[in-house]
This record gives C-alpha cells, sequence and structure tokens, in this order.
C-alpha cells in the first residue's frame, strides 16, 4: 500500500494546523433548494432549520425561477445529460452557439466562448492570449482564480494599488517596451463590494495602447441600467476588449462561465486555451436554463430594478442603525466588524435569530479586516430584509458595536 | 551605504504601504510577511535596475534575495 503512515502523518498534522490556526472550513449543508428563505443543517446532524439566506450569489433570485426550471427541464429532455465529449471532437450542441451569440449580444461584444466555470475561463485565457513579451498588470485586489490564471502564463506582471488610476498610469508607462500590456480587473470586487472605475481605465488603456480585461461576475445581470454589467454603468459598453463573467451567480447560480470580446481574442482561446480543449463544455440542461435567464433579463429590468431598491433599504438602514459599512452601492454589502472572533461570533448569534451569513476574515480578507459579507437579491422581500435588519441590530446591540466608529471596535475586541 | 537602504526602504513604503502597513524597517519581511506579493516584484526589481544602473538576472531575483530592505542591499551590491 502506497499510503503508509508516514505520509497519512504528513496530511494530519497539516489538517491540524489548519484547524489549530482557527482557518479549518466546514461546508453547511441546505436540505432545500436555493431561495431567500432556506432550510441549513448546522452543525451538522441537526434538525434542519428555516433562514433568511444574506449570502448567496443569487443576486437576481434565479436560481430556482419556475421559468428557468422548466427550460433547464426542457433542454434535458431535447438535449440530454451528458456530452462525452470536449467541444472540438463531438461536445458542441446548437444551443452552445445560440449561448455564446446571446452572451454577445447582452454584453456587447464581438464574440464569447463557453468555459465549463468563470474560474476556467480566468484559468486558460491569460495562457492564450499572451506570451513572455507581454506584462499583466492587475489590480492588487482581483479574484483569486485570476491571480491563478497569470501564473499559469508566460507573460510577466506586475500590480497597481487598488483603483488608483494615477499608479495604473505609472505602471503603464514603466512597461511601454512590452509588446502587449493587459490592464486586469474586477467589475465588483467580491469582498469589499466596490466598482471599477471602468471609464478612467479604459481612457489610460487607450492612451498606452493597452487591452483591458474585467471580470464580471459579480455584476452581470445587475449592475447598469440594463444590467448589462460595469461596463454599462461605466458607459464603456464596446470598449472592453475582454470580458470573462459567470452564470454561477446572478444569471441562474448553476455553473459556467465565459470570455466574451474581441473576435480574435475569443478565437485564441478557442484554439490555445487548455480549460476549453480539456474538459467538458458546460451541460445542456445548464445552457438551456441560462438562455432562458438572459431571456427574462432582455425581456425586462424588473429582477435588476428590484434588487436595487432591496440594496438601497439594506444599506440605508444598516448605517441608520449605527454599523460601519464598507462604501459602495452594490448589493455586496460588508459589515465590518475588523475581528475574527467577533466575526464569526456574530455570524453564529445571527443564525440563532434566522438569519445567514458568514463570517469573512483573514487570509479571504486582510488581518483586521473581518466582516460579515452580506448579499442582497430581487429574491428578497421587504418582510425578509426588515427581519435580517432587526436581527443585526439585536446582535450588534449584544456587542455594543452600534455607532461606534472602527478605531472603537478594535479598541473593544482587537483586530 | 545608509543612503541606499533609505532610498529601497522609500520606495517600498511608497509602492506597497498603505496607512495600515507603513511601519515598514530594513529588517521587516516584506515577501515573507506578505507585504509584496510575488507578482509585484518586477516593479522592484526594475526600480533598483534603473536606479542602480545594474541588471539582475531573474535567477536571482528570488523571493528570499528580496524579503527585507537589508538583503536587497546586498543583492544590488553583488551586481554593482
Amino acid at each position: 500500500m502506497a499510503y503508509s503512515d508516514k505520509i497519512k502523518e504528513i496530511y494530519q498534522n497539516q489538517l491540524t494546523g489548519i484547524q489549530e490556526a482557527g482557518l479549518f472550513k466546514q461546508e453547511r449543508f441546505i436540505h432545500s433548494s436555493q431561495d431567500a428563505e432556506i432550510e441549513v443543517e448546522f452543525p451538522t446532524g441537526s434538525a434542519p432549520k428555516k433562514v433568511i439566506n444574506v449570502c448567496a450569489n443569487n443576486y437576481l433570485g434565479l436560481s430556482s425561477h419556475p421559468e428557468v426550471i422548466k427550460a433547464a427541464h426542457e433542454g434535458l429532455d431535447t438535449r440530454g445529460y451528458g456530452m462525452s465529449s470536449v467541444r472540438f471532437i463531438c461536445g458542441t450542441q446548437d444551443i452552445h452557439r445560440e449561448l455564446e451569440n446571446k452572451v454577445s449580444e447582452f454584453l456587447g461584444t464581438e464574440d464569447t466562448i463557453l468555459f465549463p466555470s468563470c474560474m476556467d475561463a480566468n484559468a486558460g485565457v491569460f495562457e492564450a492570449i499572451l506570451t513572455s513579451e507581454d506584462i499583466m498588470i492587475s489590480d492588487r485586489l482581483v479574484h483569486a482564480s485570476i491571480i491563478d490564471g497569470m501564473r499559469l502564463c508566460a507573460a510577466q506582471h506586475d500590480t497597481f494599488k487598488h483603483s488608483d488610476m494615477a499608479h495604473l498610469e505609472k505602471k503603464l508607462q514603466l512597461h511601454a517596451d512590452k509588446r502587449l500590456k493587459v490592464v486586469i480587473n474586477d467589475g465588483v470586487y467580491s469582498m469589499d463590494g466596490d466598482t471599477a472605475k471602468l471609464d478612467e481605465m479604459a481612457a489610460l488603456c487607450e492612451k498606452y495602447d493597452a487591452l483591458l480585461f474585467v471580470d464580471e461576475s459579480h455584476s452581470s445581470g445587475f449592475i447598469g441600467k440594463t444590467g448589462r454589467g460595469t461596463h454599462e454603468k461605466c458607459g464603456v459598453m464596446g470598449k472592453i476588449d475582454i470580458i470573462t463573467t459567470t452564470f454561477g451567480k446572478a444569471l441562474g447560480g448553476a455553473s459556467g462561465g465565459c470570455v466574451s470580446g474581441r473576435k480574435e481574442i475569443v478565437e485564441m482561446c478557442r484554439q490555445k486555451a487548455r480549460p476549453y480543449l480539456f474538459s467538458n463544455t458546460i451541460a445542456p440542461v445548464v445552457v438551456s436554463g441560462v438562455l432562458r435567464v438572459l431571456d427574462i433579463l432582455s425581456q425586462s429590468t424588473e429582477r435588476r430594478d428590484k434588487l436595487e431598491e432591496n440594496t438601497k433599504f439594506w444599506r440605508k438602514g444598516l448605517t441608520e442603525a449605527g454599523f460601519v459599512l464598507k462604501d459602495g452601492d452594490t448589493p455586496i454589502v460588508p459589515v465590518m466588524l475588523f475581528n475574527a472572533k467577533l466575526a464569526q461570533d456574530f455570524s453564529k448569534d445571527l443564525f440563532d435569530l434566522g438569519i445567514y451569513a458568514i463570517g469573512f476574515f483573514f487570509p479571504v480578507v486582510p488581518q483586521g479586516a473581518a466582516r460579515i459579507r452580506t448579499q442582497i437579491s430581487a429574491g428578497h422581500e421587504m418582510h425578509h430584509l426588515e427581519k435580517a435588519l432587526d436581527a443585526f441590530i439585536q446582535v450588534g446591540k449584544k456587542y455594543d458595536i452600534l455607532g461606534k466608529t472602527k478605531q472603537e471596535i478594535i479598541e473593544m475586541y482587537g483586530n | 551605504m545608509e543612503d541606499m537602504k533609505e532610498i529601497i526602504l522609500e520606495y517600498v513604503i511608497e509602492e506597497y504601504c498603505d496607512e495600515e502597513n507603513d511601519d515598514v524597517t530594513f529588517d521587516t519581511p516584506l515577501i515573507s510577511g506578505g507585504i509584496v506579493d510575488s507578482f509585484s516584484m518586477v516593479s522592484l526589481k526594475r526600480f533598483l535596475e534603473n536606479k542602480y544602473k545594474i541588471s539582475i538576472p531573474d535567477a536571482d531575483a528570488s523571493p528570499e534575495a528580496f524579503d527585507t530592505v537589508n538583503k536587497i542591499e546586498v543583492l544590488v551590491k553583488r551586481f554593482q
């Protein structure tokens, strides 16, 4: 047997280390479909409890929408369950190309290529389009999947301070000698909920002849007047060279992602991107569901508008109650607690009151920046938000943090 | 060579620090301490090369060699 006691001990020691550092992650089992209210088994083995969910990426409340489920059933019936092949052998159906065209239309781009996930899109795109003669210049807070993608790419990399356009310009000047320069950022930052300055970035990229890349995973479907994304909000539709996004959040929440943008860049991904070449694409049942999601969003902005109203109510309520929030206007609303233990205790107390929200702390966020990240959905009705707000205030009073500044909270609990 | 260390330290604070981690000294671990991530090292390398008119081979530009201002000074002097 190759799995000797010595090998086993190595892993056991590593797992113990993770546990002792307080970084051990445990799944919580949900016994219902994804929705504003879910049934959660926590702790493991206990009876499922019905709670209001304020930590899902289900921004538009489409994860369990009847029309999306119906479309998924139809896809299953007419196109089957699996592909059993990668795209370029016999794993491309008509509906895969139909979805690529619809995504291009929705995002206002020239072409789109599907990936099994946005993680795969980010992992594959840079290696497919850049060489060692090129430079990737990324915001220092980009998503982990982008960092992994950059690691897989032979191009050099550099960073600029988060959302600091003067620093970005310096970097574009510093690397003026490179063959290709790509500026890389998220549209909406998942931990802080702030939005990229895409208009300023697009102008800089034009000035310095650089490509502009944006991950729109936390934007597609609801940011901008018609939900096209951050590029719509910033008035630069058509000026983004590479967009990656996911179907695993607002756009139905199942799985799958894509690279969308300039025709030649998409074609390079089709020829060279390894996650596209060496794994099956999105299953037909999911493709059919996403097609229906895009139809729903193209017909009406009702859900996106409701999300905006819900977000305003939630931010206003938490602010007036005296919580310290991260600035922004997106449905990602981080409630800052600064101390990791406080964040975990706060989350547990919320759960006891029927509210499901998770504490985030180092290394997911910087040291001393622990928080409860709340995420609002169009699936929330006002009574959900009112109940959740009441619970936050009740727990906030318990820990005496309402009306306190960042410094005061840190003095009370440490960071 | 106090001047060289001061210049490098000033650059590191300006380039990589914010108000919450600006208490960097000559001995503060930059890479292993999480202040400078491996992706951001290229700026530091280019700064040193331009400032001191040297060329640092990629093989020598390791995270260990860049980990403190003191170590960076040793590295720069090697290639001067």
